[in-house]
């Protein structure tokens, strides 16, 4: 049995929890196909059945795939927090694939407004992104996550070298409260599910800024978080 | 007073060919495929032993264009007292008590009087099929059932100080998941102008397709004002008041900037964080036709508003 799976959930952030390259491929393909399930049950009822998406399904898949790319997002975010916790160092082999389903949920969403909502008006897009704010707020964040998902492969990482690659993606730290009011300023008046989200966020967020704080009155060197 | 026919426009001269086309591939593939439809969770959206409305005259004032189906109308709703998504109300409206209901008429009349649900199913029922166009720029057609609000009128005689008419509706918390977040300043209430009220088109209606109403549609008994956005058509109400003074209407409480007390169908005036140029007719993928000013019902209702700023008062 891996260590990973034993009982014990609080551990040393050390080297423990190693699992071997072939178990991690495994995990890899595993989460890639679970991670498009959301999309294929959208795809499946649309073509087979779209009566199951109810009578508006353009509404519910961008309400679907916006929901799906926040849940990434937050998914992302709560990976350094749980290898810290947990000391699954593994867990960040994940993070990259996780980050990038984030970013194609986001690709399927936007989609879905410019085709549907918008069909390919794109001078009424440009009008919408200025006027509306959730739209500019939306917008926003999907052209600060471009580079992000653009910057992913190894090679980018070397090309940028770590430190400029790390700062770059520190961007998702504006990136998600962006999605978060997004959502928030969507609603017409009920704003329980992006609370949810926005405490979710404030917790992740909130973790790191602790884990920095908490290292610079103990030590000197700038922590990672 | 002139009652001029209702300008139809058919749906073939607005609907693209092509959308109009696809749908029906999406329909047939549909049926083709039961297997999808087997392992899909099916939306509950049958009728509550729908008890038959009976004697139901045809009227003049009913669009030819193609109603909705009886499950997109049950099974799509917008009723935040059961929760704000548009499948909560199909599902919790159940718990809606019905029976005893009466609805009180006060204010400035002469006759106040209340008014059970039985009195009202006997009045001379007409079906009513009107298109329906909500503020979110999504449209239906609905075969509703009713009678004239000015039937009730000529009953309770408003003095000259009845300016506005106010519509409160139900509120009962111990049935209604949605109220317990202050989602709305409840009870919901709305209001019209006395004579956008009186006007011929506006209805109290107690039937859907010839039965009595779903719940989940305002059952036992909602206002219907066809050339506003349906918001202004209140849902279970319980009483009428008519007043002097311009009611505070729930969602002008909750957004003046978004939601006018008169908010008529209007393409010319966005609603702050969407255009209102167009709107998708269900059940549609894509945005298919333009909106019409008061929707479409400009002939009969236009002179209610002459001389009147409607970018001011929307």
């Amino acid at each position: 049995m891996p260590a990973w799976t034993s009982g014990n959930i609080i551990r040393p952030a050390s080297a423990r929890g190693r699992l071997s390259e072939r178990a991690i491929a495994a995990l890899k393909a595993a989460l890639f196909v679970a991670a498009l399930l959301p999309l294929a049950r959208l795809a499946v009822a649309a073509f087979f059945n779209p009566e199951w998406l109810g009578p508006n399904p353009a509404e519910f898949i961008t309400r679907a795939t916006g929901d799906w790319a926040l849940r990434f997002l937050m998914i992302t975010l709560a990976i350094t927090p749980l290898r810290r916790i947990s000391g699954w160092n593994a867990l960040l082999r994940f993070r990259r694939m996780l980050g990038l389903f984030c970013f194609f949920y986001v690709l399927v969403h936007v989609s879905s407004y410019v085709s549907f909502d918008q069909v390919f008006d794109v001078g009424e897009i440009v009008k919408d992104i200025g006027k509306r704010p959730f739209i500019t707020v939306g917008f926003t964040s999907l052209v600060l996550l471009t580079p992000l998902a653009a910057t992913s492969t190894n090679a980018m990482i070397r090309r940028l070298g770590a430190r400029r690659w790390q700062s770059l993606h520190r961007l998702v730290y504006l990136i998600a409260p962006l999605a978060v009011l997004h959502f928030w300023w969507m609603v017409k008046r009920d704003i329980t599910q992006p609370a949810i989200y926005a405490l979710i966020l404030a917790v992740l967020l909130g973790y790191r800024l602790r884990i920095r704080v908490l290292s610079s009155r103990t030590r000197p060197a700038p922590a990672r978080a | 007073m002139l009652i001029r026919r209702p300008g139809d426009i058919r749906p073939s001269e607005i609907t693209a060919r092509g959308v109009y086309l696809r749908r029906r591939e999406f329909m047939k593939a549909s049926g083709a495929l039961a297997l999808g439809a087997a392992v899909m969770v099916s939306r509950s959206a049958e009728a509550q032993n729908g008890q038959k409305l009976t004697g139901v005259a045809k009227s003049s004032y009913s669009t030819n264009e193609k109603p909705n189906s009886f499950k997109d109308i049950s099974g799509y709703n917008n009723y935040y007292e059961f929760g704000t998504d548009k499948d909560d109300p199909v599902e919790y409206a159940k718990r809606l008590k019905v029976r005893p209901w009466t609805v009180a008429v006060e204010g400035e009349v002469r006759k106040p009087r209340s008014f059970s649900v039985e009195e009202l199913l006997k009045f001379p029922l007409e079906e009513r099929i009107y298109r329906l166009r909500c503020v979110e720029a999504w449209s239906m057609v609905i075969p509703w059932v009713g009678f004239e609000f000015n039937r009730i009128a000529k009953l309770v005689e408003p003095t000259g100080n009845a300016k506005f008419v106010e519509f409160v509706t139900a509120y009962q918390p111990e049935n209604m998941p949605g109220v317990r977040l202050p989602v709305l300043d409840w009870p919901y209430v709305e209001g019209l102008r006395i004579d956008e009220a009186l006007h011929p088109l506006t209805i109290l209606a107690v039937g859907l397709y010839d039965e009595v109403l779903p719940n989940q549609n305002g059952a036992p008994v909602r206002l219907v004002v066809p050339w506003k956005y349906g918001f202004k058509s209140g849902k279970s109400i319980v009483k009428i008041r008519f007043v002097e003074k311009q009611p505070r209407t729930a969602w002008e409480k909750a957004a003046p900037q978004e939601y006018g007390f008169y908010s008529n169908v209007n393409p010319n005036v966005d609603h702050p964080r969407w255009s209102q140029k167009r709107e998708k007719r269900l059940p549609a993928f894509f945005a298919n036709r333009e909106t019409v000013l008061f929707n479409g019902y400009g002939d009969q209702v236009a002179r209610l508003y002459a001389g009147m700023d409607l970018r001011k008062y929307y």
